[in-house]
């Protein structure tokens, strides 16, 4: 086992354990409780905590000040980061703070566009991207030197991480643009969330085909739905999204009061059948707002207990 | 071009409302071909404000000229003889325009006529698209020529984010997602292997980020 | 057809609707007009394709002009029919007419005559 970071994700990935995140949105306010609640719900059936930067670009508390709360309850938080909000400067200035924390894990996103979110009149920066955003995170980590050449005293340990989404077009480039990724330093990446299986599984192959799959840990996103209405909103209102008419018949097909357990049963199907998919390390496990199904999702899919590395 | 759009006429009217002579001033530039301060745009708002004065009760010299284009020194000169019996000026010229003629004119008061939007074409009559941004350092060699930092909303030069849909953008379906753009051009001339190259880091010091810019020719100059 | 048409209007002819600009109208307003309506051929039937279409951008955008100045953009309309509806047109011109009518005089032709009294006093 070779782990270039103290990270217990990498760790557990490395070992060749089926890995587990799943993430938090901080609270639209100051107050800690709610991450630490939100953390305590799921921290004993999970590997990693994301923490999201101000997702659907609503402002929200920092994803740095939320991580190190998890980081003080002892979990292993995945800062989120995006390039929407901040230069090269701030982002740079950001991995250091988080690093002083140590905090281990990073995923590199560009963000969802402002036009979102509760700052619609406002400016973003883009001044990296996504996959510019993890060469540079790569640059500070193993070469200890800032973008600007300068040395970096103690480098940040993190390792590095970023979003796939299999699902958006055009589909030619899809595997591609992992393999970019991949060419650009990243070590994992949490897909979009699936629903559409045979698309993923296509997806998967053609990246075996290119032995992607040998060079960064893929972890299949799963979000369950809570509703049919949930499923139509996903299918029809989330750019990127790919959800089949037949999951959406799955979940309608069944009495209102059902459709939560019926989205949980949906999702625990899903991890079922892609744990057996050659290439899919692990799980990231989404559940919006709903934190508290974590541990369900995670136990009836089998992956229960997390294994202990160190 | 530089593309421009028409100011609401309100917004003119609270910024000219104290003068008793106002010149307005069009350029047959750009904001001609796009219609918004040309001739017959300066004719308009002259006729506009001039009934709105009148309604008001007060008497105000409202007159009309338009200059071959502002952001010239020399066709400024043209208008030096007659600009001093106006209490100020509304330059229907873009942005530059408006403030090369403040600058050739320093105890004028100019206001602007438009709103300056973009360097763009006409797509068609009453339609402009935004093309440039001009950040000084063209990558249109690499992209196939389509320009992600214009047409891309998160401006990617790694694109196409996971919010790409059929050819559109994530934030509005009239958009067409530029990096979709970019690899159909790729693979109309056979060099989709190029989307795999890893885009640099940009430097930004030749955009807007590096301060106010100039270009200095110094085998033209004098 | 000896059809009677008010009086007080006066034609401007031109080959297609499509010929009168904004501008056209608007100094109309400036020199005293009370209203200003365009005929144009039915949509649809313009000899020149969209002049008549044309127009009606124009009238919409000259209405909300003299809306913004206080003049009134009711005084500004389209109006369409086809060459043989000599008894339409007559019946649009009194339909104008009365609602222009109803609008009052153009309120600039007041200012006006407002600053000339005050001139003449001084």
């Amino acid at each position: 086992m070779k782990t270039k970071t103290p990270s217990r994700l990498e760790k557990v990935l490395a070992s060749g354990h089926f890995a587990v995140t799943s993430e938090c949105g901080p609270p639209r306010g100051s107050d800690p409780e709610v991450i630490i609640k939100k953390a305590n719900l799921i921290k004993d059936h999970v590997d990693a905590v994301n923490i999201t930067d101000n997702q659907t670009s609503v402002t929200r508390m920092c994803s740095l000040a939320a991580c190190i709360r998890l980081k003080m309850l002892g979990l292993d938080p995945v800062l989120q980061m995006v390039t929407r909000d901040r230069n090269r400067i701030a982002l740079q200035s950001d991995i250091l703070g988080a690093a002083s924390f140590d905090i281990h894990n990073i995923l590199c996103l560009s963000g969802d566009h402002q036009s979102f979110g509760d700052c619609k009149t406002g400016q973003n920066v883009h001044d990296l991207d996504s996959m510019q955003l993890i060469q540079t995170v790569k640059k500070m980590r193993d070469e200890a030197k800032f973008l600007g050449g300068d040395d970096i005293k103690r480098p940040p340990q993190m390792f590095i991480g970023a979003a796939a989404n299999p699902f958006a077009d055009p589909f030619e480039i899809r595997v591609p643009r992992l393999a970019k990724k991949i060419a650009a330093g990243v070590e994992f990446v949490q897909t979009q969330c699936i629903y559409n299986l045979d698309k993923f599984e296509e997806w998967m192959k053609i990246a075996r085909d290119r032995g992607l799959h040998k060079n960064v840990y893929i972890l299949a996103g799963m979000t369950p739905f809570k509703s049919a209405g949930m499923a139509r909103y996903m299918k029809n209102r989330v750019p990127g999204m790919d959800v089949p008419d037949e999951v959406v018949k799955r979940i309608a097909g069944v009495p209102k009061e059902n459709q939560a357990e019926e989205g949980i049963n949906i999702c625990v199907e899903s991890i079922q059948r892609l744990k057996e998919v050659e290439g899919v390390s692990g799980f990231h496990v989404m559940a919006i707002e709903w934190e508290e199904k974590v541990p369900e999702i995670v136990e009836r899919a089998g992956l229960y207990p997390r294994p202990a590395v160190e | 071009m530089i593309v421009a759009d028409k100011k609401p006429i309100e917004e003119i009217v609270e910024e000219v409302n104290h003068v008793k002579s106002l010149l307005i001033a069009g350029c047959n530039e750009c904001v001609t071909v796009c219609e918004a301060g040309g001739k017959k745009e300066v004719g308009i708002l002259a006729s506009a404000l001039r009934m709105y004065f009148l309604n008001q009760g007060r008497e105000v010299k409202v007159d009309e000229v338009t200059l071959e284009r502002q952001c010239d020194h020399e066709y400024l000169e043209e208008i030096r003889n007659i600009v001093e019996q106006y209490d100020a000026v509304v330059s229907m010229a873009c942005g530059v325009g408006i403030q090369f003629l403040a600058e050739e004119y320093p105890k004028l008061p100019v206001y602007p006529g438009v709103n300056t939007c973009f360097m763009g074409a006409t797509e068609k009559r009453g339609l402009w698209v935004e093309r440039c941004q001009g950040c000084g350092r063209c990558i249109l060699a690499k992209t196939g020529a389509v320009c992600p930092i214009t047409r891309c909303a998160k401006r990617l030069m790694n694109g196409p984010c996971g919010g790409s849909s059929k050819g559109k953008c994530e934030i509005n379906q009239d958009i067409e997602c530029a990096w979709q753009l970019i690899i159909d051009r790729l693979k109309a001339l056979g060099r989709l292997d190029e989307y795999e190259k890893l885009f640099p880091i940009k430097d930004w010091s030749t955009d807007r980020a590096g301060g106010p810019r100039k270009v200095v020719r110094e085998d033209i100059q004098l | 057809m000896r059809l009677q048409y008010p009086t007080n209007i006066n034609i401007i002819r031109v080959p297609c609707t499509g010929k009168v600009d904004i501008l056209h109208i608007l100094r109309a307003f400036e020199k005293g007009a009370d209203g200003v309506y365009a005929v144009g051929c039915m949509e649809g039937d313009c000899h020149y394709n969209t002049g008549n279409l044309r127009a009606r951008k124009r009238i919409e955008q000259a209405a909300k002009i003299l809306d913004t100045v206080g003049v009134g953009g009711q005084r500004v309309q389209m109006r369409n029919l086809s060459s043989g509806e000599g008894p339409l047109f007559v019946k649009y011109a009194k339909e104008i007419v009365e609602q222009i009518k109803e609008l009052g005089p153009n309120p600039l032709k007041q200012a006006k005559a407002g600053i000339q009294k005050e001139k003449n006093a001084a």
